[in-house]
């Protein structure tokens, strides 16, 4: 049994290697510096990059990270040092529950709410929309994290005749910041690939742009683009930006890996 | 000390489960901690509220759909944007079989994945093992999509649905001309990307089985696979929770499903056939929806997805809260 059961795990490991080498072969092939630094040309100019699209994507993430960290830290706070066992339950199910919910619902939800009214696309709405995907990962991940501090921590800070808030903020998330700082990066691996809550918010946009009032570009969208076009230098640009993409999460899921063994040994 | 009741209290339980009511930590002391504890509150409240906040929202944008063709939206079959005529039961069929699809080819090996890593592997090659395995799912939706176009549809349609068709050409099922594009691409995608969940919670249930039990089998001269067995009948609920969880994820896939279905809103047997999900007819149609109306019905089709994986996520997260009692870092991944 140990012989068929190991075939399964060798079956998806194979899966995933085959998978990241075709990735990182193909797109090898098309990369070099200037496909990172120049924008998109028309098709058959040479020299065509994907500058605005990864400025676009950080742009993306850092608007999500400055609504959806301090959120989804102070809930998870909350759910670990204040909730009353019952009123907590009823959170947490329905903040799992958004966990769960569709990426394309929650970028149709932020449409209605925000692309409708102000008659445009931005990059303010995309942002919010991988706001709300990373909010309820960062809260639990949070959490968890802070039930590791031990009690007498708590009881410490508060016999040295500190405030509550004083406590959970300059001890208990202090002492959990490591782990808080690992769910927060998982949650970013994770919103940096998203592309369904980006059609219809933040769009995408040819020029390298800045302005979080206007439509921007992102890699996930510029994939999605070059692979739906019938143009074979297009294909090759879906695979580059592919790499870069692919090469950036799983380059922040194996350090937080690794960071979080070093700190548990 | 007015300003320590509730911290004398707090420091009096030891374990953090047991907590004092809110209102009661609301009630007394300092300003700045009821301040800063109702912060906290409102910012738990803000995610939770999100998901009414979704439903109203959706609701509302729907509102033409609804009026227009009331429940017979959900088993009407006809998607007509130019005549303003729309039914989600195109849609629901895509969703249902290439999800199912999905769950079929996945379950079998996630649960061996899972066995391999809880009973037979070595503490040093599982944790690499089941990392590599969740790595899979950090590859994104797109880049499943992108791949499933250029390298397993031509696959598919080149050496491997001829021969499916050659030996069970005569089913209904296996029918038609492949294209590569159609439900049981978009089932074996979803499969791939469903895997680590499935596996990631199978793990976490049967490590929550007491030793206990497989070890009283074992000493009764049970085999080393009947303990297994054992621990899978001891873990079934479990399991079932993360069978349905990953179905909930595959229900809700939007990117890689919209790259190989096909997209074409027709019930057909053959699964070779292309069809339509409900993610993708809305990653698709979105925004080409002109009208008040054509729009409304996507936002409606957006509602019922919401709905269907909300049902589906409760269940899973009662099965497998009830089999970890709460522990274990999967249970709500």
């Amino acid at each position: 049994m140990t012989v068929v059961t190991g075939l399964f795990a060798a079956l998806v490991i194979v899966a995933l290697v085959i998978i990241l080498g075709y990735i990182a072969v193909t797109g090898v092939s098309e990369l070099n510096l200037g496909f990172l630094v120049n924008n998109p040309k028309p098709v058959g100019e040479p020299n065509s990059g994907i500058a605005n699209a990864i400025v676009g994507t950080l742009i993306l993430i850092a608007i999500a990270s400055v609504i959806g960290l301090p959120v989804g830290i102070l809930a998870g706070l909350y759910l670990a040092e204040f909730s009353s066992s019952r009123f907590g339950n009823a959170l947490r199910f329905l903040i799992d529950t958004l966990t769960g919910v569709p990426s394309i619902v929650v970028g149709v939800f932020v449409w209605t709410l925000m692309v409708q009214p102000m008659g445009h696309f931005s990059a303010m709405a995309g942002g919010v929309s991988l706001a709300m995907i990373m909010m309820p990962i960062v809260a639990r991940t949070t959490e968890e994290m802070i039930r590791l501090v031990p009690q007498s921590m708590r009881e410490a800070a508060l016999a040295l005749g500190a405030p509550v808030w004083r406590m959970s903020l300059g001890v208990v998330l202090r002492a959990a910041a490591g782990g808080v700082a690992t769910g927060a990066m998982l949650a970013i691996a994770r919103i940096a690939g998203e592309t369904a809550p980006l059609l219809y918010t933040a769009l995408s946009y040819n020029y390298m742009s800045t302005d979080i009032n206007q439509p921007i570009a992102s890699l996930t969208y510029q994939i999605f683009y070059y692979a739906g076009s019938p143009y074979e230098q297009w294909h090759a640009m879906a695979w580059a930006s592919t790499l870069v993409l692919v090469g950036m999460i799983l380059a922040i899921n194996i350090a937080v890996k690794l960071l979080a063994r070093n700190r548990y040994q | 000390m007015k300003s320590l009741s509730t911290n004398s209290n707090r420091s009096t339980v030891a374990l953090p489960s047991t907590k004092s009511m809110p209102a009661k930590l609301f009630g007394s002391g300092r300003l700045a901690d009821r301040l800063f504890k109702l912060i906290t509150l409102s910012f738990a409240l803000v995610i939770a509220g999100l998901v009414v906040l979704i439903i109203i929202q959706m609701a509302r944008d729907s509102m033409l759909s609804f009026e227009k063709f009331g429940f017979s939206f959900i088993w009407r079959e006809i998607w007509d944007p130019v005549r303003s005529e729309f039914g989600a039961l195109p849609f629901i069929y895509g969703t249902a079989v290439s999800s199912i699809l999905g769950v079929l080819i996945a379950v079998p090996v996630s649960v061996g994945v899972a066995i391999f890593l809880v009973e037979h592997a070595p503490r040093a090659l599982a944790t690499p093992i089941s990392f590599l395995v969740q790595l899979l799912a950090a590859i994104p939706s797109v880049v499943y999509g992108l791949w499933g176009i250029f390298v397993l549809a031509p696959l598919l349609r080149d050496s491997v649905y001829p021969r499916i068709q050659s030996a069970f050409g005569f089913l209904p099922l296996f029918q038609g001309n492949p294209t590569g594009l159609g439900l049981l691409t978009a089932g074996i995608i979803l499969s791939i990307m469903i895997v680590p969940i499935i596996t990631a919670v199978t793990t976490d249930v049967m490590r929550a089985v007491p030793r206990a039990q497989p070890e009283a089998s074992l000493a009764l001269g049970a085999t080393k696979w009947e303990a297994t067995i054992v621990v899978l009948q001891n873990a079934r609920s479990g399991i079932t929770g993360a069978v349905i969880l990953g179905l909930g994820r595959a229900v809700g896939e939007t990117m890689a499903v919209t790259m190989v279905i096909g997209n074409r809103p027709d019930i057909s047997a053959s699964l070779f056939d292309p069809a339509f999900t409900i993610a993708s007819a809305i990653a698709n149609e979105f925004s080409e929806a002109t009208s008040e109306i054509y729009r409304h019905a996507l936002v409606e089709l957006g509602l019922i997805l919401f709905i269907i994986t909300f049902a589906i996520n409760a269940i899973a997260r009662l099965l497998v809260w009830g089999a970890t009692r709460g522990h274990g870092k999967a249970a709500h991944a």
